[in-house]
């Protein structure tokens, strides 16, 4: 093996995904919370900005995201008929299922923009997402717009 | 030596309607020959480029550049009518943002290649045999420009003083442009601020003159789906997809006045991030919500956004080498799943 494919498998090796999280204020951040002060073992390899509302999620933030070099983006809020707002979390909805196919057409796997929706009791079901996405996102390995 | 100013106009990766909207000035084209000698502009006069690479440097006033950056020689050019001008105007949408030529950014150099010299149908090209980019023959030395991976803008590669964005830049907007130019030259009027936008900071709506209803929609047509278009209503109230919420005004609201929907030529205004993102966003929320909305699964949410065939095309058409992702990506392992 040449110095140079094996440094390349080292990296390979090394890579951890780095995922962002969106996490709205009234439901799924204090799920998050919960499931921080819970001590539910999580793996490390995300980042929660919290917004008022999953609908504050612009479609400029997640392409900012992926154009950043994120791995994958998950989109958290609250179950459908309890959103805060009355209706922000059904536009949500509506968003991310065109924004996937906007990034399937740039060539991204669409599995790496995800929305869930969590409770603020819900610190279980934000732990097993963690866990989860971040399989998925191991799966599918680095955001390819990193080497360019 | 007459005091007039020098213009060039020069075609880089666009369609030529550039050329002819400059031609399209009416009968003011022939006030341009007192105001201006003519440089530079291979489709109306004949000079080669050797005559531009023998100017001093800042020869040319100012110089209209239309068309995106796609091969080498795009680029040399670009750079040498840079050097030889004081201004120099992103003119167009292509060479604004990378116009419709850009969205060959979804595939890859290699791939166009190889679609064109071997998998096209009418193509026999048993050898395979690509263009090089230098070939040596016994009579001597060929060569082509290179074709990038990427299409790319023209502010990508040198300083651009204006920007007059539109597929073509309308007769008013050209007229404001020259009107600026000739005053400064003639009277000494400040030119617009450098980096200036020829155009409005307004969106296309705020311009356009239909009736707004804000209803909400159940789907989306294409205008030839619907036997008739009301004159009077806002298109998106209709269910036609019009990007007038996310593009920039300017134009005269030419095509929504002729009930075609505005497909972003303009680009976005000076506010948003990201063109077709700002129109995704805006376009998501207008589907109708009812009270079975808590009943829809995510299979039925999908199946209602597809009736936005193609999303990439129909938000950035024009604007996706300057979107926040600027061409397609590849990925190299697949889930599995």
């Amino acid at each position: 093996m040449s110095t140079q494919t094996a440094v390349a498998a080292q990296e390979q090796d090394a890579w951890e995904p780095r995922i962002l999280v969106f996490c709205c204020n009234w439901c799924s951040y204090a799920g998050a919370d919960l499931a921080g002060v819970s001590r539910l073992q999580m793996p490390p390899n995300f980042l929660v900005i919290r917004t008022m509302c999953s609908a504050r999620v612009d479609v400029e933030f997640v392409l900012e995201a992926f154009a950043k070099g994120a791995d994958g983006v998950l989109v958290a809020g609250c179950h459908p008929a309890d959103c805060h707002y009355i209706g922000g979390n059904y536009r949500t909805r509506r968003r991310i299922a065109l924004l996937r196919m906007l990034l399937e057409q740039y060539g991204f796997d669409p599995e790496r923009l995800r929305l869930e929706w969590i409770s603020a009791s819900e610190g279980e079901k934000f732990q097993k997402t963690m866990v989860e996405f971040t399989e998925t996102i191991k799966d599918i390995g680095p955001n390819p717009i990193k080497e360019e | 030596m007459s005091d007039k100013i020098k213009i060039a106009q020069y075609w880089a990766a666009s369609c030529g309607g550039c050329d002819v909207a400059l031609l399209d000035i009416d009968e003011r084209i022939l006030g341009v020959a007192e105001l201006a000698d003519i440089v530079f502009w291979p489709i109306a006069v004949d000079t080669k480029l050797k005559d531009v690479e023998a100017l001093p440097d800042g020869y040319i006033t100012a110089t209209l550049f239309n068309g995106a950056i796609r091969n080498s020689e795009n680029e040399y050019v670009a750079k040498l009518l840079r050097q030889k001008s004081k201004i120099m105007v992103a003119f167009g949408s292509c060479a604004c943002f990378g116009g419709i030529p850009g969205l060959a950014n979804i595939t890859y150099a290699d791939d166009i290649m190889d679609y064109v010299y071997n998998k096209t149908p009418s193509m026999d090209n048993p050898e395979g045999i690509l263009p090089l980019v230098e070939y040596h023959a016994p009579e001597g030395d060929l060569e082509l420009p290179e074709m990038y991976d990427t299409v790319k803008t023209l502010e990508d590669f040198v300083e651009v003083d204006y920007f007059m964005p539109g597929c073509p830049p309308t007769v008013d907007r050209i007229n404001e442009f020259l009107d600026a130019v000739e005053k400064h030259v003639k009277e000494g009027a400040p030119l617009p601020p450098k980096g200036a936008v020829i155009a409005s900071e307004k969106t296309l709506c705020d311009e356009c003159g239909r009736k707004k209803e804000y209803r909400k929609l159940e789907r989306v047509y294409l205008p030839h789906e619907l036997d008739e278009i009301d004159p009077e209503l806002c298109l998106l109230d209709q269910g036609i997809i019009c990007m007038g919420p996310a593009t920039r005004a300017g134009c005269g609201a030419k095509c929504v006045n002729v009930s075609q929907p505005c497909r972003g030529c303009f680009g976005p205004t000076s506010a948003a991030l990201d063109h077709g993102g700002s129109m995704l966003s805006a376009l998501a929320s207008i589907f109708k919500v009812d009270e079975s909305e808590t009943k829809l699964s995510e299979e039925q949410i999908v199946e209602l956004m597809s009736h936005i065939k193609d999303p990439l095309g129909t938000f950035y058409e024009y604007t996706m080498p300057v979107g926040l992702i600027k061409r397609a990506v590849r990925e190299k392992r697949r889930s599995k799943a």
